[in-house]
């Protein structure tokens, strides 16, 4: 029962009125900006951190994961009746929840999808509970050598996993590092990269680089977009599926959660990537697989049970080693970083309220949304006419002022102007500005444990190979790099042998 | 097995597609996934061509090369004993070799987006953002926040002057409220 103690005592911290209300906050933000096409959640964290300085830790990890999974159930509401995917992880809802939609299912639609979320987060959130101990009582031998291996990894794969080139998105990933770079060096003291600006001595701030890229970036990219009519119903109906619908969709929200926890797991998995795989395993099992695509009811749930059980376990590496999985958990942790928390397998120690406060509060945040998908979903379908237009410039001001309260610096202000054409300048060219922000994150780690290493070593970089942990990673990250480049040239022999490229290429991506 | 490539491919912008672009026009009740990638992928902005590619991998081979010479001259010292320009070093070799893999082996990557007519509304939205960064410390952000809404809503929203004038007096006067009466923040401000 020791191991419990901890788990009942987060209830209580959850419990407190201000985290309770921030929860609250966390969730509706994020189930809005699900609704509302454009801003997904990285950028809309990236823009509400300076709102976190004011509160505790907790408070603002509760706040921050709110909006993280709310997002994911609001996703859906778009996909089902508009046929716009709200966040990229419901892309794969639209096949089968607009063809139920026109066959007068839509509600039907959103309350399985709402339901299977609810399942697939809840369950997400026990295996976390019993396993991120398991993972961080594990880590914690880990030394500089493992970190190293660890980050790099880490960096590696969510530049690969994401949906561009990848070279580009490795290139991304380099300028993150050497932006992390920026400022004294710890080791000597010098300053690099400064040109002698007073402001820049201190390094580059998190904040206005993640401000700028993931939010501003996106601001100004989007107001590029056609605006595409969109013609919302004004109400929805009959949103509690029946018993026959429950049990045609239970073995799919029973799999995609499954699927969805582990894949949430892996650096540079999460949501996006669950769903896709429920979609295509659900399709793949079913015995009349025709049905996808005309209204399948277990192609809503299992992708959207898929996306929700993902965006809860991608938690776990953040938590208990200090790596995040992706770009939304490299946003947790800058703002945990800001908070002068440092995640990692120490977290669950020393930290308890911390680690098992945002824990629980994703019971309550479940449940907060799980009643808003159901009986309230109909307010949220309203919002969809608010237009774009209107909610452009609000969010462009709320990133300028809140900016400013950093540091009640102009120069903050600035910073998230130029990194904002930065970031639009690379989604424009095609470069994922995702592997940059979490380079950005973890290179001072990276860093810092690669020389502490080289020091232990003496210099002797094969020392590395010498410790089981991070010589296997260190095979991993050779793998992972040097597989895609193989696997493609195989695809060329073949391709000149026999005219198959197109299934090739199409293999590739998946 | 044939959904999730057809997603895949909508959502990165490559080209083969087993389905054309008459999705587009006529029937858009009866779409298939693949159907639908193929519409999404036809609305998509006209991609980038080669000058794009060539572009920003030279962007990334100056900045690489930049932070190369300087990295050298903070100085390198040995793996055992490293000057702080060593790791610096290191990723900016990476960043020199990712970008001329780009420059050579990436011309036929078609990720990017080309600049089109739409690309002056970003550009619109820039300068005014730049404007209220260089007026904020001056007259405050209570009349740029107000004309940087009324462009955004009127000119790059398409927004009735009646409803832009109406929701942005409404959008500064509530921004007031929060930053300045309910935070207490110190955003410079003219009242």
């Amino acid at each position: 029962m020791d191991f419990l103690n901890p788990v009942i005592n987060g209830f209580s911290v959850v419990l407190e009125p201000t985290n309770l209300l921030y929860c609250l906050v966390g969730v509706v933000i994020g189930m809005l900006i699900g609704v509302l096409p454009g801003l997904g959640p990285a950028a809309t964290i990236a823009i509400l951190l300076p709102l976190t300085y004011g509160v505790e830790p907790v408070t603002a990890i509760i706040m921050l994961a709110g909006i993280f999974y709310g997002a994911q159930y609001g996703g859906t509401i778009t996909s089902v009746l508009l046929r716009l995917p709200g966040e990229a992880s419901s892309v794969v809802t639209v096949f089968d929840g607009y063809q139920m939609a026109r066959q007068g299912r839509a509600g039907t639609a959103l309350g399985l999808a709402a339901i299977g979320s609810f399942v697939g987060g809840t369950a997400a959130i026990i295996g976390l509970t019993f396993l991120a101990p398991l993972v961080a009582s594990f880590a914690l031998d880990f030394g500089p050598p493992e970190y190293s291996a660890l980050a790099l990894l880490g960096i590696l794969l969510v530049a690969t996993i994401s949906s561009g080139a990848k070279a580009k998105a490795l290139i991304a990933a380099a300028i993150g590092l050497l932006l992390a770079t920026v400022g004294r060096d710890m080791f000597t003291g010098e300053s690099r990269f400064t040109f002698g600006s007073l402001q820049l001595a201190d390094g580059i701030d998190f904040v206005p680089i993640a401000m700028g890229i993931f939010g501003l970036g996106e601001i100004l990219y989007n107001l590029e977009e056609r605006h595409r009519a969109a013609k919302a119903p004004s109400k929805v109906s009959n949103v509690w599926p029946s018993k026959g619908d429950l049990k045609q969709a239970s073995g799919a929200v029973g799999r995609g959660s499954v699927l969805g926890f582990f894949l949430g797991i892996l650096p540079g998995g999460g949501a996006t990537i669950a769903s896709m795989a429920s979609y295509a395993m659900e399709k793949k099992r079913a015995k009349q697989p025709e049905r996808f695509g005309k209204g399948a009811p277990e192609g809503v749930a299992g992708p959207e049970t898929a996306n929700n059980a993902a965006a809860t376990s991608s938690f776990i590496p953040l938590l208990t080693l200090g790596i995040p999985a992706n770009a939304t958990m490299a946003l947790m942790f800058g703002a945990l970083l800001i908070q002068g928390v440092t995640p990692g397998p120490q977290l669950v120690e020393q930290n308890p309220e911390l680690f098992w406060g945002v824990v629980n509060s994703m019971y309550i945040g479940n449940i907060l949304l799980l009643i808003m998908s159901l009986p309230l979903v109909g307010i949220f379908v309203r919002i969809l006419r608010v237009r774009a237009a209107i909610l452009a410039p609000i969010t462009a001001l709320i990133t300028l002022l809140g900016a400013y309260t950093i540091n009640n610096s102009m120069f903050d202000v600035t910073l998230v102007v130029v990194f904002g054409v930065v970031g639009y300048l690379m989604k424009k060219f095609g470069f994922e500005p995702g592997p940059l922000v979490l380079a950005f994150v973890l290179g001072e780690l990276l860093e810092n444990s690669l020389r502490r290493s080289l020091l232990v070593f003496g210099g002797d970089p094969t020392g590395f190979l010498t410790r089981p942990i991070s010589a296997t990673l260190l095979l991993v990250f050779v793998l992972v790099a040097v597989l895609p480049g193989i696997r493609s040239l195989i695809a060329k022999r073949k391709g000149t042998a026999a005219p198959a490229g197109a299934t090739n290429k199409i293999e590739e991506k998946v | 097995m044939e959904t999730t490539p057809a997603v895949s491919a909508g959502r990165d912008g490559s080209s083969a597609f087993p389905s054309g672009g008459d999705a587009r026009n006529d029937l858009p009740e009866a779409l298939t996934p693949e159907q639908l990638a193929a519409q999404w992928e036809a609305e998509k902005p006209p991609a980038a061509g080669a000058l794009a590619n060539v572009g920003s991998s030279l962007v990334v081979l100056g900045a690489g090369a930049g932070a190369l010479i300087l990295s050298v001259a903070m100085g390198l010292g040995t793996p055992g004993a490293p000057q702080p320009g060593l790791w610096p070093f290191m990723i900016s070799c990476a960043v020199v070799a990712l970008g001329l893999f780009q420059l050579i082996l990436g011309r036929r990557n078609r990720d990017g987006e080309k600049f089109t007519r739409m690309s002056f509304a970003p550009l619109t939205g820039l300068a005014t953002l730049a404007a209220m960064v260089a007026l904020m410390p001056m007259i405050g952000f209570e009349i740029p926040a107000l004309v940087l809404c009324i462009i955004w809503m009127r000119f790059l929203g398409g927004e009735t002057w009646r409803s832009t004038l109406l929701v942005s007096a409404l959008v500064v006067a509530s921004f007031y409220g929060i930053f300045v009466l309910a935070l207490g923040t110190s955003i410079p401000r003219l009242f």
